[in-house]
């Protein structure tokens, strides 16, 4: 987190990756302890990463990466809980032996972030598109859109923050 | 869309990386209480008594506890747009706040015979501080908003009270300058009605506008 601070993308998305399986092992456990289908489990993990994202101005680079991690998973797992509407609460350590290990998943494509994506307005949804599904980078979307770079930048922004919002106003 | 992928959109978006929350909150907080200070100076500017004042415990008490409540807010919020910096033992810490006064309030009752006490609650302003330390404290409510919005509290309502209080706070601190009224009873009744109103607005916009 703090090598990503210091504007290094590459650190960043290999820290966000390496994070990631242990975000769904605590989503599946989250959701398996409200008595939910761990079925959305992808879902919450997405949600997680980008408010892990859109939030990163709030980790104080001096205080400890863990708590902070573990209250914005916590939030985001709450989010999950009233979206789905909590049924029962059951302890965690009944489900600890059958959870499969996270890391061994393979790369799952989720519904609830396709569907928000494809609401987003045209430019927002062709850089998101451009630059996540087919990897180009933000050189090349701006190519391809025929939009500059700088455009592509807040358009891609303004998008992760936009679904961000779309999660959001789902819970209501 | 794979997580991949949206990983690989967040890194895109990496840089530039945003300021930290703190230098958020000082940028937005400061034209908000230069901007709350130049209203008072305009509209209310000090008492023209204030020096003879400053020594009385009356007015003494009214002005530091208004600061006392600024300084222990000014702690809680500064923690509460930050996911996984405890909150409870600075929130605690304001119950101070209404111990003091409620122990000024039975000193008073206990030095002033008991015909003052209607007057003294009264006062001669009270609408004026209940229209004042709201109108104070305006702008640097909108300024906390704006910065907790960057932030991530954990509870939206209770942050979006805490900013109504910090708030409030301000605008009590500089209200007590301009304000002739010091008695406790007059402090407890009004002080606290208009500080409540602000939080209250603040706890509901909280609830709104705070959500992440």
């Amino acid at each position: 987190m703090r090598a990503s601070n210091a504007g290094d993308a590459a650190a960043y998305e290999r820290l966000l990756t390496e994070l990631t399986p242990a975000l769904r092992a605590a989503a599946r456990r989250g959701l398996n302890a409200a008595g939910l289908a761990d079925t959305d489990a992808e879902d919450v993990v997405q949600e997680t990463l980008l408010a892990i994202h859109l939030k990163r101005q709030t980790f104080d680079g001096n205080a400890p990466f863990g708590p902070w991690l573990a209250a914005i998973a916590r939030h985001k797992m709450i989010d999950a809980w009233r979206r789905h509407g909590r049924r029962t609460k059951l302890p965690i350590d009944d489900f600890a032996e059958v959870l499969a290990d996270g890391s061994a998943e393979p790369d799952l494509i989720t519904a609830d972030v396709s569907r928000h994506v494809e609401s987003l307005p045209p430019s927002q949804r062709a850089a998101v598109r451009a630059i996540a599904i087919d990897g180009a980078t933000i050189a090349e979307a701006a190519a391809r859109l025929s939009m500059t770079s700088g455009a592509v930048r807040v358009a891609l922004h303004r998008g992760l923050a936009g679904l961000a919002r779309k999660f959001r106003t789902d819970t209501l | 869309m794979k997580t991949s992928d949206l990983i690989r959109a967040l890194a895109a978006d990496c840089a530039p990386w945003p300021k930290p929350l703190r230098q958020i909150f000082n940028a937005a907080l400061l034209p908000a209480i230069l901007m709350a200070f130049g209203l008072y100076l305009v509209v209310l500017g000090p008492r023209p008594d204030l020096a003879a004042h400053l020594a009385d415990p009356r007015f003494a008490f009214k002005f530091l506890l208004a600061l006392l409540l600024l300084g222990l807010v000014g702690d809680l919020v500064l923690r509460i747009g930050q996911p996984g910096v405890p909150t409870r033992a600075s929130a605690l810490r304001l119950w101070l706040v209404p111990l003091l006064l409620g122990g000024a309030i039975l000193v008073e009752l206990f030095v002033l015979p008991p015909h003052l006490w209607l007057p003294r609650l009264i006062g001669s302003n009270a609408l004026l501080c209940l229209v004042s330390i709201p109108s104070l404290s305006l702008g640097p409510l909108i300024a906390i908003f704006f910065s907790l919005r960057r932030g991530a509290p954990e509870h939206p309502a209770s942050a979006g009270a805490a900013a109504g209080l910090f708030a409030a706070a301000i605008g009590a601190v500089l209200y007590a300058t301009h304000c002739p009224d010091d008695s406790p009873l007059f402090v407890a009744a009004w002080y606290t009605l208009a500080i409540a109103l602000v939080a209250g607005i603040g706890a509901l916009a909280g609830g709104r506008l705070l959500r992440w």
